[in-house]
């Protein structure tokens, strides 16, 4: 395949970016909870766990 | 809510989640090794099928957040600065991807990293200023409603100038007399069609999972807030009954 | 309102005018500036030439910065935005007068610089309607913007750092139109200029209707 190595960066970085970013609101998103009182872990969307 | 519960996740995020797993999959699948190659571009057309996906949702993005910040200030409604805000930041994240990806591209296609005659590559560019400038303002600090009411103008104010940065762009381009790259020639094979709208869905439910979880972070954050305040208020007030 | 305007604007410019920080401090760094251009590129005189449209306008744009942090200054200190809002006096008419005096002071600078750029540059200057035009018109979408930015941060204690990276990439849209406009008004570039200026124009109108929109919400809000 040609041109292999510019294809690798892109779609490499694309991916790593985005899973990092992805990574790193699941984070956040624990390290709060955690943090918020029981009674007002509410957001706009259902939860249905 | 049960105690246990401690992350940002719902049956709808793990949906979109695992959907998305899956279709990056297919994607890379198809994308490398079923779509053919160009005949001028040989294999670096591939590009496309993550650099198109990238550029639209940045698009979305960014009118997602030009909606959410007319929303603040004609009713001041709050959810929906939180989704402009949420909005705004994976808006950068993809608009970033888009040009880098668009670099990626050009190296070997035109052999350039950069290309000031692509009008749409430029005026991405200045996009992204813009909506750094809006997350810039967001962090600035201070009350929350006058944050998201600076966050909002900005908002508006960019979303009101874009395109006229995309006309002038575009005129400037005509008249250096440049070759613009086209992508939407109307002749793309089958294959070729189908894995970008792959690319399309795929993105799409990637941004939208995104949101969720970064709305529902800013949300938190929001209580988070509130919760200190309430209890800064209870402490006040209990200093006031003892004395 | 047009008062009002008139008002504002006089009061701006009187305090200016007091301090002469316009002509003392802001010319001689733009003329300083358009001096490092020169020493920059001058070995090359070809580039020099192709180049002073551009040079001068983004000389202008960092005028343009200076004078808005300016005003907005006068407004932040001693709680002078209460003020202006207690006055009783439109917000819509604080921004045009403020974006007025702006205006008045940065083409003061641009008159100077062309000046700057004939002396120093060897610019002719083919028309001189259209170089004045173009000053005109893109001065009233530098000022009017940058005046609403000004108001956006202002109380905020980043508020020097963040101004630039909000006002410079919607300021983009001037530079590019102000630049072709002045390549033909100075025939470097074979470019129809009075073209630019209807975009300018437009850049323009859309900046005051937004500023003198949004400019009361900022008073109270922020």
């Amino acid at each position: 395949m040609t041109h292999v190595g510019y294809l690798l960066v892109g779609w490499g970085v694309t991916f790593a970016v985005g899973a990092a970013y992805a990574v790193n609101l699941l984070r956040r998103g624990r390290r709060l909870t955690a943090r918020v009182p029981a009674d007002r872990r509410r957001w706009m969307t259902a939860d249905d766990t | 809510m049960p105690d246990e519960i401690h992350h940002t996740g719902s049956r709808t995020t793990r949906l979109l989640g695992a959907a998305v797993v899956v279709g990056l999959v297919v994607l890379v699948v198809l994308g490398w090794f079923v779509a053919p190659e160009d005949d001028e571009q040989q294999d670096a057309v591939r590009m496309i099928f993550v650099h198109v996906p990238s550029a639209l949702f940045t698009y979305v993005a960014f009118t997602v957040t030009a909606i959410g910040s007319v929303m603040w200030l004609l009713r001041r409604s709050i959810w929906w600065d939180t989704v402009a805000a949420a909005a705004a930041e994976i808006g950068v994240l993809f608009c970033a991807l888009t040009l880098f990806t668009g670099s990626v591209w050009g190296r070997p296609t035109w052999n350039t990293y950069w290309d000031w005659g692509d009008v749409r590559l430029v005026t991405t560019l200045v996009l992204l200023l813009m909506m750094v400038g809006y997350l810039s303002v967001r962090s600035l600090g201070g009350a929350e409603s006058a944050t998201a009411t600076r966050a909002a103008i900005v908002g508006v104010l960019a979303a009101a100038i874009i395109p006229i940065v995309n006309r002038s762009v575009e005129w400037w381009e005509n008249n250096t007399l440049h070759q613009k790259s086209s992508l939407t020639d109307g002749n793309l094979e089958d294959m070729t069609l189908f894995t970008i709208v792959l690319g399309l869905v795929v993105w799409g439910l990637f941004f939208v999972w995104s949101v969720i979880h970064r709305f529902r972070i800013a949300w938190l954050e929001r209580e988070l807030r509130l919760t200190d305040l309430d209890q800064a208020l209870r402490d006040r007030r209990a200093e006031g009954e003892d004395t | 309102m047009l008062g009002d305007i008139r008002l504002v604007a006089a009061k701006d410019l009187r305090i200016e005018w007091r301090s002469r920080v316009t002509v003392s401090q802001v010319l001689p760094f733009a003329l300083l500036v358009l001096v490092l251009f020169g020493f920059a590129l001058d070995a090359n005189r070809p580039v020099l030439d192709a180049a002073t449209s551009g040079l001068y306008w983004i000389t202008v744009l960092f005028v343009g910065l200076m004078s808005v942090q300016r005003s907005t200054a006068i407004e932040t200190t001693d709680g002078a935005r209460r003020a202006l809002l207690l006055a009783g006096i439109e917000p819509a008419a604080v921004f045009l007068g403020k974006a007025l005096a702006v205006a008045v002071q940065l083409l003061f600078v641009e008159l100077v610089l062309i000046g700057g750029v004939i002396v120093l540059f060897d610019a002719s200057v083919e028309s001189v309607p259209l170089l004045l035009c173009t000053c005109l018109v893109a001065t009233v979408g530098i000022s009017a913007a940058g005046t609403l930015l000004g108001a956006l941060v202002a109380g905020v204690r980043a508020r020097e750092t963040v101004l630039p990276i909000l006002l410079l990439p919607i300021l983009a849209p001037v530079l590019i139109g102000a630049t072709r406009a002045f390549d033909d008004a100075l025939g470097t570039v074979a470019v129809d200029g009075w073209a630019w200026l209807g975009l300018l124009a437009g850049f323009g109108a859309i900046n005051i209707v937004l500023g003198a929109l949004a400019y009361g919400v900022l008073l109270e809000e922020t």
